[in-house]
């Protein structure tokens, strides 16, 4: 965990940790929702926007040639700090967006004829787990109502764990994509991901990774994950709304047909036909999202100023204290196992006779923000026995403090509610 | 905001005691979702043969303590009432709930479901409190066209 001055100087960078909410100390703990906003990146974004706002891509003049420098340099921030080369990440608006550019390619591709490796047919099958949740399942969904492929579902254990051989179990040499996420954003637990990965491709599948969860919490290495694609979204690292990335490998990229099409990605065009750029511009048409590339990329840099590995020490073992100190904690079921797993700083649980509406409700009182529902995944959390949740999730200014805080106040919740 | 000024101890005893819950009787039930939280509700308005009196209301399902409360109060307080006078009554409720804070709820006309007024000022919890008044008055509909 990083020391108490340490903690006290990141946590100076976020603005909204001084506020008070209800009148009390705000303890934000939903960072997994999304993460609060340090104001370095912030201020970039405003001076950038205030100063340098021109049009990108287009344009001779000193101010446009520097927003495309700056565009473009926003990109190779990101990228670097993924392990990618700067032309495999697409800008999309959201990880989302992301996913669906895939599952509409494959719909296209089905429909048209290929290319082969998007094209799915009738008794093609997608498989997908029980631990995802609405953005990687929905568009899959979609995919087979539109192509006739069946979805196969890998199990997750009682304890939520999603194996190698699980996902292996439901793998033909009918699978044609293997969607999955690097961490469930309801169980905290990390998959295996080099080895599903793996598995899915001796199957000849594509393989759709969600990082959502994992990309702010730990190094999310692209080319190491084994995966075709890889989603990620701005908001949870520390970033702006409305911007996402699409990752994929060079190859599928320049493979991958393109759903949205218009200015900013063409090279010639005629009244009747038109030439595509390569990859990322061939998926970004229109305006890019300037200033939102530029406030990403300094969250990049203000989590790298820290530095990933530590980030991810930290989180992991105050993530382990937090778990412990819930377990302890009477009428409070976690879902998702510490056993023989690793995790990220996240814990859901149920509390016995409280609905998750109202334990949340009580910890806001408090100051406490936490997630309480279903958390986008609804088919996960019928599958653990339970209709919705609470979740406590950890961001780089959490402490320890502040979870021994939470956890407090969560074992007074039965008691004003009645049910202890 | 005062936790207290939402759940008062007439809330929570509701939540327990569950007025009105089962269902165990032919009717034309709503079943209604709320998506952000997952709570869900099954709620019948049984009508007097000739479709214009409340006899009674029946309901399943789960969710927290407001929308749980909120069913059993409606439950105990609507019975009797004719549809015109419930549907005064309902437009009353979902203008206080609407109100954030601004709108008490008479406790002469409303019982113990004036006990809900706090939750205006919560306003992500509004839902939860018309979770039931919205089934009720979808059963209501679905219960004339029977009739009809």
């Amino acid at each position: 965990m990083f020391s108490l001055d340490e903690s006290e100087r990141i946590r100076g960078a976020f603005p909204e940790l001084r506020e008070l909410v209800n009148g009390v100390p705000l303890v934000y703990l939903d960072t997994a929702a999304t993460a609060l906003r340090p104001t370095g990146p912030v201020e970039r974004e405003s001076t950038f926007a205030l100063t340098r706002t021109a049009a990108v891509n287009r344009g001779a003049h000193t101010l446009a040639a520097e927003a495309t420098e700056a565009y473009d340099d926003a990109r190779a921030t990101i990228a670097t700090f993924i392990g990618a080369r700067p032309n495999d990440l697409v800008f999309t608006s959201s990880a989302t967006e992301a996913i669906n550019l895939i599952a509409l390619a494959c719909r296209l591709a089905s429909a048209v004829g290929g290319p082969a490796r998007f094209a799915l047919s009738a008794g093609d099958e997608i498989v997908h787990t029980e631990s995802e949740h609405h953005a990687n399942l929905i568009p899959w969904q979609e995919v087979a109502k539109a192509t006739g492929a069946t979805l196969r579902i890998a199990p997750v254990t009682d304890g939520g764990v999603l194996t190698v051989a699980a996902v292996e179990s439901v793998l033909t040499d009918r699978t044609r994509v293997v969607a999955f996420p690097s961490v469930s954003n309801v169980l905290g637990i990390i998959n295996p991901v080099r080895a599903i990965s793996d598995a899915a491709h001796r199957v000849g599948a594509l393989v759709v990774l969600d990082a959502c969860q994992s990309a702010s919490h730990t190094t999310l290495a692209v080319t190491e994950s084994g995966a075709d694609f890889i989603a990620f979204s701005a908001h949870k690292m520390y970033g702006p709304t409305g911007i996402g990335g699409l990752w994929g490998t060079a190859a599928s990229l320049a493979e991958m047909p393109t759903v949205l099409t218009g200015g900013s990605m063409i090279t010639r065009v005629d009244f009747d036909s038109a030439d595509y750029l390569p990859a990322p511009a061939k998926f970004e048409p229109g305006t890019p999202r300037l200033t939102q590339a530029i406030g990403w990329a300094e969250s990049i840099r203000f989590l790298d100023d820290i530095g990933m590995d530590r980030v991810a020490d930290h989180e992991s073992s105050l993530g382990a204290e937090l778990y412990r100190l819930l377990s302890a904690v009477d009428g409070v079921r976690i879902l998702g196992t510490d056993e023989g797993v690793d995790r990220v700083g996240l814990v859901s649980f149920a509390v016995d006779g409280v609905h998750p509406h109202d334990a949340g409700q009580f910890l806001d009182s408090k100051g406490i923000a936490v997630r309480v529902g279903h958390h986008c995944a609804q088919p996960l959390h019928k599958r653990l026995g339970v209709d919705s949740s609470t979740r406590i999730s950890l961001g780089v200014h959490s402490t320890l403090a502040e979870v021994e805080f939470a956890v407090d106040a969560l074992a007074q919740v039965r008691a004003f509610f009645g049910v202890a | 905001m005062e936790l207290e000024s939402l759940y008062q101890q007439i809330i929570l005893d509701h939540y327990k005691r569950k007025v009105g819950y089962g269902i165990d009787h032919g009717g034309y039930p709503s079943h209604q979702y709320n998506p952000t939280c997952g709570d869900e509700i099954n709620l019948q308005v049984l009508l007097s043969a000739d479709g214009n009196t409340i006899e009674s209301i029946e309901w399943e399902g789960t969710g927290c303590s407001i929308s749980q409360a909120s069913a059993s109060m409606l439950a105990a307080e609507s019975k009797g009432m004719t549809l015109a006078e419930f549907e005064t009554f309902a437009g009353g409720f979902r203008e206080a709930m609407r109100s954030r804070g601004e709108i008490v709820l008479d406790e002469e006309e409303y019982g113990d479901l004036a006990s809900l007024s706090g939750v205006s000022k919560f306003v992500a919890r509004v839902k939860c409190a018309m979770l039931a008044w919205v089934a009720a008055e979808d059963s209501v509909t679905l219960t004339r066209g029977s009739l009809n």
